[in-house]
This record gives C-alpha cells, structure tokens and sequence, in this order.
C-alpha cells in the first residue's frame, strides 16, 4: 500500500495515459471480442465481422452443453485440478513449514532443487511417464493426471507456502511455546490459523496452473472421455469448417470462473506469485 | 553428544516433514528425467515393436545433430523467445511503472492486466487464432477498412505473417506476469531516494536511469530467467495457434519433441530430443546463475 | 517463584558468530535483573537461552534448582514478553490472556476467572473482546504483560518491552513494571540497550559486551565503580569523559600509598596510586564532575564549541587547546556561549583510572589532587 506517487517519475502525463489507455484496450479487446462472437452466429460472423455485436443469439452456448457434451471436460477438469491442488496443499504446507521454520542442513539445498524443479521443461519427462503410465494401465484415467500435474504443482505450492510462512512472524509461535504449547500446538493454534489466507492463495495458484495445462493432458489422455477443459477446446472440430462460434463460447465458459477468481483475489494472487522470486 | 542428539532430533523432524513432498518430486519428475536418458540411448520405436528396444549408445544424438528439422525448430524456438521476450520486458516494464503510480483506475488497470495472464494458454491463442482468421477475423476487417490492406489476408500460410499472432498472444498473455515481477521489484525500492534525487535537482529522466534501473536490475534478471526459460519450452502457443506450420516453419523444439514421441512414437529418438531440450534449459539456467549472478529468492539461511 | 542461573554458557552460532562466552550469572529469586550492552551485545539471545528459544552450546542454566538446559521452553515454566508484544493477531484480548492457561488443559471457569481479574488489573476489562490490530501501542504492551502475569509463571523474561512505545508512555509503563515487580516479587530478568532504562528499573545490572559479561552489580556501584572502560562509559549520560595519558610514580611524595602524576596533553594532575600503577592509562571523568568557568588563572583552558540548554542543566563541549576534547555538565545560571574560553577544573572525587591496554579498572580508586 503506498500512498504518495513517485516524485519525479511525471514524464509526459499525456503521453503516459493514452499508452495506458492502447495497452487496456490491446489486453481487453480479445475478451470482448470473443464474448461478442460467440453471441453471433457464424454466417453473420463470415460475412461481415462486425466490432459492434447486431443481433445475439445463445445457439452456440445451447449447442456447447447439448450437442457436445462441454460438462464432461469441465467436470474431468475440475476433479483433476481439485484433486492435485488438496493433495499438493496438505504435503506441501508440512515441507513449507520445515523449509520455513526448522533449522537443519542441507534446506538450502532442498530450496535450490524445488525452485530448479519448476524450471523444468515438461517436454523432458513426457515420454517416460507415458511409459510409465501405461505400463501402470493409467493413461486416460484421472490418476494418470493428477499424477504428472505434481511434477510442476508440487514445486509451486511447497515454493509459494515457503514464502509465505516465512512472512508470518516467528515470535508468535515462539510465544505460544513460552506459554507452554508443543511444537504441534504451536502450529495448528497459531501458525496454521494464520496460514489460512496464503494457503488459499497458493491453492488457487496451484488450481489455475492446473487448469490451464496442456500438454500431459494432451498426452496422457486417448479421447473425450477424460479430456480436461483446454484439451477439449483446442480439438474442437466441426463437419466442414472451424465451429468458431462454439469454441468460442467454450472458450468463454473456461476462462469466466478463472477471470472471476483472478478479479476477487487480485492482490493475494500477486503477493503469492511474486512472494519469494524477487528479493530487494 | 547431548546436543548432538538434540540437533539431531530437529534435522530429523525437518526431513521428515519434508520427505513426502520431496519424494513424490523425486518419483514423478526426478526418476522420469533419468528414464528419458535411458530411452535416448535405445533405439525404441513403439509403432514398430517387432524391432525390440536395441541399445544404440549415442546414435539418436548424432541424428540429432545432423537433423535440420531439429536445428530449424532450435532456430524458432530461439527466435520466438528473443523476440518476445524483448517486447515483453519493454511493455511490462512501462506497465510497471504505470501501475507503481497512483491514478484514478489503477486498481482496474492491475486486475485487468492479470486476467490474460491467469486464463489457459490454449485458450488465449485460440482468441488470436480467431482475430487472425483469414474469413472472419476482425484483424483483416479492422486493416482493410484502415485501408492497410488491400484485401482480406490469410496470415497461417506465410512463414513471415504466421510469427505476427504467435508473438502478439504470446505478449498479450505473458506481458502481465513480467509487470507483475517488476511492480514487486520497484516497491522494494525506498520512495526517499527518488525525493532526496529530487531535492538533489535530479530530472525525471535521470532518475530512470540512474536509480529505477539499476536497482530493478536483480528483478528483471529473475523476470528474465523466468521467461527465457518458459519461453524455450513453448507448446501450447504454437500447437494450438500454426500447428508449427505453415509447414514445420514455425515448429519449436518443444512440438517438435512432442510429434516425434506421441505422432511418430519414436520412443527412443524423441527422448534423445528431451534430453537436449533439458540440457539446454539447464545450460541457460546455469548460464544466468553463474554468468549473470541471478540471486533468486529463497537462499536465506 | 525461583531464581535462574546461567553457569557456564557459551553460544555459538553455526556460522561461528559467538553470542555468549563462558557466561555466568544468576537472578536471584525475587529479583529484577537488568541486561545491557550495545546491539550485537548478545543481551537478547541470553534472555532466549534461558526461555529455551535457543539451545546453549555448553554450560547449564537453571531455574530454581532444576537443571532446564534441555527442556523447551513449554517445559520451563516461565513468561515472556516481547519487544513486538508476539500477540496472537487471530484471537481476541480475552483469548490471548487465556492462551497459556488453556494450553495447560485449565477449566473454562477457572481460565475466565483469572483472565477476569487480570484484565480488572491491568484496565483492560473494555477492550476483552477486540483484536490486537485494534489496540494502541500502549493498550498492546499491556496485553503483553497480562498474558505473562495470568500463567504465575516462576519468573519473567522482558525483551527490551518498551522499546515501540513513545517517550511519556515508556516512562509511564517503566514506572507501572518497577510497580508491578515490588507486588509480584517475581524473579525478573529484563533486557534493554537502554541505560538509563537499566539503572531506574534494575535491583542488579549485567553489562554485556560481545557475549561477555564486563560486570554485574547494582546501579550505584556501577556507576560509581565501573568495572573497565567500556562499563564507564556505557552507563551515565551524558557518556564518561577518557582522557589518554601516562602515570608515573612521584618520588617523594610520600602518603597512604604513594602518589602518582597523570600526565594528559592538556590535564596534569596527582592521583593516589600503589606501585604498580604505570604506563599508558585513561583518565574516566563524568561530565556532571567537570567545572567550567570564566576564570581560574591557573587551570587549563578549552574553547567552548557547543552548548546544549536542557533546562535543569547545560551540556558544555570544550575543547582543550592540546586537542582533547570534554564534556561538561554546568548549572543552567552559568553564562556560557560557543567560542568563550573558559578554564577546567576535574573534581578531584570522580576520577577513574583504567588500563590504558585492557581498559580495566585500577584499583584502589585514586583521588585526584589538585595541583
């Protein structure tokens, strides 16, 4: 929260609004570009595209849920993403609390190889874990998801929560010890109460990276029975031409629960993203 | 040994914490990463299983290295980051600034600027893909009826014009985070500086340059350690917007990986492809660490 | 309530950085006993050694006459305060104060009952519902001290308490806690950089320097008779004038036990001494036994360069025309301006003489004779 402006940093009010005003309009208008068409139809679409939307219609949403089953993805999506981001929460907020509060050697380097671990190309580990997951019968399953979703999810979380942890004052925990609690009281009465907003936080990091992935999803399912939200939307396919207005409209029905978590938690989001990756 | 004991206890209490976490890492990611080198030493191609999984040592490297697909997608791959990565870092850095202001709508302008950022990436390069159509895209309408172009034209099928929408959703969707590293970067910066440049005389410009940069300087060499790296493993962006096309003109390492392992279940040859792509990753990781003396968060104790 | 006794304590940090040195001392049972020192002193990691916050390296530490070194500090039976109060931001005042009591598995009743008349004690009984980001400074510090006093822990340990309060509130709440410890009579050990702070609140003082203890005594005896010289000029303010010089025997001047000429560049004086007094030394004058005036024939003179009006006094920067520099403490009806010269007189009953190598005191205490 700061609340004077920088002094001195004035350069060209004029100059600096409209570029703001370009960059706004730059990052808003796909938005409002897609929500525009999936309302039109697509002939009046191809004929002449319009930037303001003439008559809308609710086919292509109608046609998302009917004719091509939009719920099952979402649903694969949400148990894939719930499910990795619990799981990854409960393990990681104990590793954030030893990385964070328990002296002991060889932290640094476990902090090192967490942090390299998110650097991690994905493409690198494809192929053994679809060998492996087939080996284990668990590709197209949701286990043979959530499984490779901890190679970046698990990382993330015990990295965030580390930050985090470390922002909560130590002496809270070492009062509650001077009163007499264990280390285990100390945590759940104390530590962990106060824990709760940064592991929100951190769960709906871990959920929106989890949502978004792409390319395990890609691999390691076989068809729309287990595919996740981006798999489905990207293989969309029609009888004869691109189905812009139901990609679109599924595009919509993606990003809207994302774009509304994104809009209420804003400025957690952004403490937890970069909590940790920039030092003074 | 009493105290031997004691601080004993507290490095076990630690790992332990720390084992579960550390393991189900080591199993899913570490394990893996060693597997695919033991593929990339076979030869083992799933479409022919009659041929068995040989070991050929180092052959599917020297493939590798005499294979112009790969060095053509190298070549993308490097391009596409670069070039991104310079607009993202200019615009996110002007964005920084903007929002390290205080202006009426700043709140909007933040939330706003995140909203590209969390929304799938697939979904992001299908909106481009749709603006950059060449029946129907509102690029062509908006630049036909500015009188740019002529006529409608198809953008895919041009090596040249197919890189402009992959470059423009690429910094529409990653711009945000950059700006975000550096508002966190600029707001360690103590505001009295800035006051004692101004009692000092100092200009707008000058304070730029000579305190706002160089002390932004560690946060943009994260911002750019973060990116470059995300940036040589793009998939999603191209597999969804070209497709690697026209051709395999676009086509990154990353994709190309992808085709050899899950198109052409070239097992063997495909984790050779991994392999180097981790090597090069690492090689650049190193490269900023070492070579550029990164300080990334986290190393206290 | 019991004593604590540190015997023996060393403290080293894993990268080698040594906050205790074969560190012995004791708070005898009852009393309030200060620890100060400078920052990096390591006054505040003995408090946290004997709340079991941090292991020692080697030694013992005990309260009462149970050996505690290893147990934590759930186990010791003590209170703390701290210097940022520690109150737990997600519970109310009431459950703050209750915290201790129902870690200990106490009865709600009981835990009420006791809470209840703590807070009727410390004026708190208002604010029992409310969160401690909704205090005062003042209102927090006083949480602080009733979750301590509610457990009737063995003793308290203070880490500098009063150091986020403003000047009057940290006056009033020193006075409340010299209050508070006549009526508990509890053993109280209290860390603070400040001395003045050490010498209004402490029964005994603990000088610390690097982890080391320089002396340990009551206020009187630190002031009058600092142990070395850092322990002279850390306590009393404005701080111990050092003036450097030599002592040499006087042949001749026979007495009790010999006397001795302090030559400084500017100061010569006599000073009672015995035989082994030589060498290089330092001569420890407090500024309040300094005497500044307009004449004097034959005394040294000083330019005054600075003077201070603090109203019930003047603080007077001279400075010899040798170079050396005194502060003095003057009666506020003396006419005294920057730029006059005035003449110096050391009254012979503050000199202190220390080693000019290691700083120590040397003993007996010389009085200075005027020459």
């Amino acid at each position: 929260m700061r609340s004077a402006s920088r002094p001195g940093v004035q350069w060209g009010n004029w100059a600096f609004g409209a570029a703001l005003v370009l960059l706004m309009v730059f990052t808003l208008f796909p938005f409002y570009w897609a929500f525009v068409a999936s309302l039109t139809s697509d002939a009046a679409l191809f004929r002449d595209p319009s930037l303001w939307p003439q008559h809308l219609i609710f086919d292509h949403y109608r046609a998302l849920f009917t004719e091509r089953d939009f719920i099952t993805p979402i649903r694969n999506s949400l148990i894939v993403a719930g499910t990795t981001t619990i799981f990854c929460l409960i393990v990681g907020t104990l590793a954030a609390y030893a990385l964070a509060r328990i002296e002991f050697r060889g932290k640094a380097a476990i902090m090192g190889f967490i942090l390299a671990v998110t650097m991690f190309p994905q493409i690198s580990i494809v192929s053994p874990l679809y060998l492996l997951l087939r080996s284990l019968h668990l590709i197209d399953t949701y286990p043979g998801l959530i499984m490779p979703y901890m190679t970046f999810a698990m990382p993330l979380t015990v990295w965030v929560l580390t930050g985090s942890i470390r922002q909560i004052p130590k002496d809270l925990e070492e009062a509650a010890h001077v009163d007499g609690a264990t280390r285990i009281q100390s945590f759940t009465r104390i530590l962990l109460p106060l824990a709760v907003p940064s592991l929100a936080t951190t769960g709906i990091l871990t959920f929106i990276y989890c949502w978004n992935e792409f390319l395990f999803a890609l691999s390691f399912t076989l068809g729309p029975e287990r595919q996740t939200v981006p798999v489905a939307i990207a293989l969309f396919r029609g009888q004869y031409q691109v189905p812009w207005g139901e990609i679109l409209a599924a595009a919509v029905v993606a990003t809207a629960p994302v774009a509304a978590m994104v809009l209420v938690f804003q400025r957690r989001i952004v403490q937890g993203l970069t909590a940790g990756a920039v030092k003074g | 040994m009493r105290k031997v004991s004691r601080l004993g206890h507290e490095a076990r209490l630690g790992w332990s914490l720390v084992a579960p976490a550390l393991s189900v890492i080591a199993l899913i990611a570490i394990f893996p990463l060693g597997w695919t080198f033991w593929e990339s030493l076979h030869l083992h191609e799933l479409r022919m299983p009659w041929l068995g999984k040989p070991f050929v040592g180092l052959a599917n490297y020297i493939e590798i290295a005499k294979d112009p697909r790969f060095w053509a997608a190298l070549g993308h791959t490097a391009f596409f980051t670069v070039v991104s990565i310079s607009l993202e870092l200019m615009i996110g850095l002007f964005l920084a600034l903007a929002m390290n202001r205080v202006f009426r709508g700043r709140g909007f302008v933040r939330a706003a600027v995140l909203v590209p950022w969390a929304i799938p990436t697939v979904v992001a390069a299908l909106l481009w893909r749709f603006i950059f159509e060449s029946q129907g895209g509102i690029a062509n309408a908006l630049l036909v009826k500015a009188g740019f172009l002529q006529e409608p034209m198809v953008w895919f099928i041009q090596t040249s014009t197919a890189w402009v929408p992959v470059i423009l959703a690429d910094v529409w969707k990653t711009t945000p985070f950059v700006a975000l590293l550096l508002l966190a970067g600029l707001q360690n910066i103590d505001l009295t500086l800035y006051e004692a440049a101004a009692v000092d005389g100092a200009n707008a410009w000058w304070q730029l340059r000579h305190i706002t940069l160089p002390l932004l300087k560690p946060a943009i060499l994260v911002t750019l350690i973060f990116r470059t790296l995300d940036g040589f493993r793009v998939f999603d962006l191209i597999y969804v917007l070209t497709g690697g096309g026209p051709g395999t003109s676009t086509e990154p390492v990353a994709l190309y990986t992808f085709n050899a392992l899950l198109q052409n279940l070239r097992f063997g040859y495909g984790s050779a492809l991994s392999v180097v792509i981790f090597a090069i990753t690492f090689g650049l990781a190193l490269f900023y660490v070492r070579g550029l003396g990164v300080r990334l968060g986290g190393d206290e104790s | 309530m019991a004593r604590i006794a540190l015997e023996h304590v060393d403290k080293i940090y894993p990268n080698g950085y040594v906050a205790a040195r074969d560190l012995s001392l004791e708070a005898s049972d009852g009393e309030l006993l200060v620890l100060v020192g400078p920052s990096g002193s390591g006054k505040s990691t003995v408090l946290r050694l004997m709340a079991g916050l941090e292991r020692v390296s080697d030694g013992v530490i005990r309260i009462g006459e149970r050996d505690v070194t290893d147990l934590p500090p759930q186990q010791r039976d003590i209170a703390m305060v701290f210097q940022n109060y520690a109150l737990y931001p997600h519970m109310t005042v009431r459950d703050n104060l209750g915290f201790g009591l129902s870690i200990r598995k106490q009865a709600p009743a009981v835990i009420a009952e006791r809470v209840n008349a703590i807070a009727a004690s410390l004026g708190l009984e208002a604010l029992l519902d409310r969160k401690p980001a909704q205090l005062s400074g003042g209102q927090r510090q006083r949480v602080a001290l009733g979750r301590a006093i509610v457990r009737e822990p063995l003793a308290f340990l203070f880490d500098e308490p009063l150091s986020n309060l403003d000047a009057q509130l940290r006056v009033e709440t020193r006075v409340e806690l010299a209050r508070l410890h006549r009526k508990l009579g509890a053993t109280m050990v209290y860390v603070t950089h400040d001395q003045s702070e050490a010498l209004t609140l402490g029964d005994r003082i603990a000088v610390l320097k690097e982890g080391i203890l320089q002396q340990i005594a009551t206020p009187m005896e630190l002031y009058n008779h600092p142990a070395n010289k850092f322990v002279a000029g850390f306590i009393g303010s404005p701080a111990m004038n050092f003036i450097e010089g030599v002592i040499q025997r006087t042949e001749g001047a026979a007495g009790r036990m010999g006397m001795c000429t302090f030559k400084g560049i500017d100061l010569t004086l006599d000073v009672p001494c015995d035989g082994e007094s030589h060498g290089r030394v330092f001569l420890g004058v407090r500024p309040q036994h300094i005497e500044v005036s307009g004449d004097g024939e034959n005394r040294p003179k000083g330019e005054v360069g600075v003077v201070e009006p603090m109203g019930n006094e003047q603080i007077v920067y001279v400075t010899l025309s040798g170079g050396d520099r005194l502060v003095a403490v003057a009666p506020p009806q003396e006419m005294i301006r920057p730029g006059d010269i005035v003449s110096i007189r050391v009254r012979p009953e503050g000199v202190h003489i220390f080693d000019g190598e290691t700083g120590s005191r040397i003993e007996p205490s010389p009085y200075a004779i005027e020459r």
